[in-house]
């Protein structure tokens, strides 16, 4: 099946005992790349849509009023007219809707479940969705202000505060995921000198007679090159395979859940191609290095 | 020259070579026969001195060149040096295939040349199954299919019998007639004596040259 990427060879290589396991190598590598990378590529299109979706808009929370005795529960209903007049008579609001009751249901099922009765019993505070208008230029502090003289107890969130921790964290992750597919890489690279130079040392003989009787190093550096690239295209097909069906199996498991609150974690065309390119890359890295190898090797000989 | 860091093992060899000549190099074991023809298959670079071969100064020409040169020198290893893993064929066929010659050429060349040594039933088997002799013949054969201009030999008769050994300089004096220069390390004095050719006396780091003696045979 890879017989296309063997070239004629003088030298044995094919029958070397280290070559056997260098595919498993590569796919392993390969393996854990690709899950890595894809990782890396489903976590940056979360970023985005979060992102998206949370600047541009804030959320006033109006708390509803307790009445003195700390028991009964005052209708929260005109303060919540109140600010929403303030809200939209700002210039820089485009928008702004309180949640209703079946909507802060949605948003608590979750955790409690679908039984309505217990939202419509809890003391919790009224939303208020703003959208604002681009480069509106207002903050939530000072959006705070106009409505705290009218709406006491009213608090405006712009999620900076938990997008910052969710970014930093996923930043993080990123970065684990970045440094693991440069230690693969490297790990490939490694692998790929130490079986190069192995072949060298076992194959002195046949390389010293190409030599001797005239060949250039490029000719004896090109047959451990092919044959890099082939073992590089074989592991790194096994390896993605792999890769591609832990991915799909994951994909199908968080598609059951069919969670609103877990962003996107699939993989558009696009991603799927720099995804499939990653082999490739590798087998390329592969030849590259064991021609560098062998040439630095070669350039000993007289 | 020297190995490494050990004595030198020439250290006052002057001689140059006339296109065409045929010598023998003899001398005792250790004198650094074998030495010497690794200078000048290139195998080897001196520690001091000067080599020129085919009127380039080796110790200046670019390493990228050497390739060229060596394939204009056709080498008999005394160990014959054969590829066990590839057949009789491709081992012939080596030379002409490091010097980028196109598949059906080589083969034409290799599969004639096989059959003119003799080895016409036996393209394709591996080397390691040959008898001595016949080992030598391929040797010989993947030394001289690039019609060398020089042809260095290592003892090319240590493995085999007189009758052999007399077939294989026969052989060389064909390839001199056609205008190869051709050395021939050698114990045998028997053959010195018989073919009469000049003689490179190695011994103690140097060399001396004797003339040619009026043929015999
Ligand atoms: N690869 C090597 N490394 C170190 N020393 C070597 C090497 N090859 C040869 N020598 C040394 O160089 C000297 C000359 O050896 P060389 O093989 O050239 O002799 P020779 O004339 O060919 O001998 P013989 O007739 O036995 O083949 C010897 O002292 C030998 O020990
Ligand atoms: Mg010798």
């Amino acid at each position: 099946m890879f017989g296309l990427f063997e070239s004629r060879s003088d030298l044995p290589l094919r029958t070397d005992a280290s070559r056997r396991f260098l595919p498993w190598l590569v796919a392993l590598n390969v393996y854990l790349a690709a899950l890595a990378l894809a990782g890396l590529m489903a976590l940056g299109d979360a970023v985005s849509a979060w992102d998206k979706g949370l600047t541009g808009s804030m959320t006033v929370q109006i708390p509803a009023p307790v009445s003195k005795d700390g028991d009964r529960i005052n209708d929260n209903a005109p303060r919540v007219a109140r600010a929403l007049e303030l809200l939209r008579a700002q210039p820089g609001v485009a928008a702004a809707n309180a949640l209703s009751r079946s909507e802060m249901a949605a948003l608590m099922e979750p955790w409690l479940g679908s039984a309505g009765g217990l939202v419509a019993e809890l003391p919790l505070p009224a939303l208020i969705d703003v959208q604002l208008r681009d480069s509106a230029g207002i903050n939530a502090e000072g959006l705070q202000s106009v409505l705290a003289a009218a709406v006491p107890g009213a608090t405006v969130d712009d999620h900076k505060k938990w997008l910052d921790r969710l970014l930093l964290l996923i930043h993080s992750v990123e970065l684990v995921a970045a440094a693991v597919v440069l230690l693969v890489a490297g790990a490939a690279i490694a692998t790929v000198i130490f079986i190069t130079r192995t072949g060298l040392s076992l194959h002195q003989d046949v390389i010293s007679l190409l030599h001797v009787i005239g060949a250039q190093d490029d000719y004896i550096a090109k047959q451990f090159q092919s044959q890099a690239l082939a073992l590089g295209i074989k592991g790194g097909a096994i390896g993605f395979l792999l890769a591609a069906l832990t991915l799909g199996g994951l994909g199908l498991l968080a598609g059951r859940l069919g969670s609103q609150f877990l962003p996107p974690l699939s993989l558009g065309p696009l991603q799927w191609l720099l995804l499939a390119g990653l082999p490739l890359a590798v087998a390329l890295i592969g030849m590259a290095t064991a021609r560098f190898t062998v040439m630095r090797t070669l350039a000993r000989l007289p | 020259m020297r190995y490494g860091v050990g004595p030198e093992v020439l250290h006052d060899v002057n001689f140059a070579l006339a296109p065409g000549s045929f010598h023998f190099l003899v001398g005792p074991s250790g004198a650094g026969k074998s030495s010497l023809l690794r200078l000048m298959y290139l195998a080897h670079r001196p520690s001091r001195g000067l080599i020129t071969l085919f009127d380039r100064d080796i110790a200046t020409t670019p390493r990228h060149e050497l390739p060229e040169l060596r394939r204009k020198i056709g080498v008999v290893f005394q160990e014959f040096r054969l590829l066990d893993h590839l057949s009789v064929l491709d081992n012939v066929a080596l030379p002409l295939r490091v010097a980028g010659m196109g598949e059906k050429q080589i083969r034409d060349y290799a599969e004639e040349l096989l059959s003119w040594v003799g080895l016409a039933d036996h393209m394709q088997a591996r080397p390691a199954i040959l008898s001595g002799g016949q080992k030598q013949r391929v040797a010989i054969a993947r030394a001289v299919i690039s019609r060398p201009k020089l042809l260095l030999a290592d003892e090319p008769t240590g493995n085999v019998d007189d009758k052999i050994a007399l077939r294989l300089l026969y052989l060389f004096e064909e390839l001199n007639k056609l205008g190869t220069t051709i050395v021939i390390a050698t114990h045998n004095e028997a053959l010195i004596s018989r073919f009469g050719h000049s003689q490179l006396h190695l011994e103690n780091g140097e060399i001396s040259v004797r003339a040619a003696t009026k043929r015999g045979a």
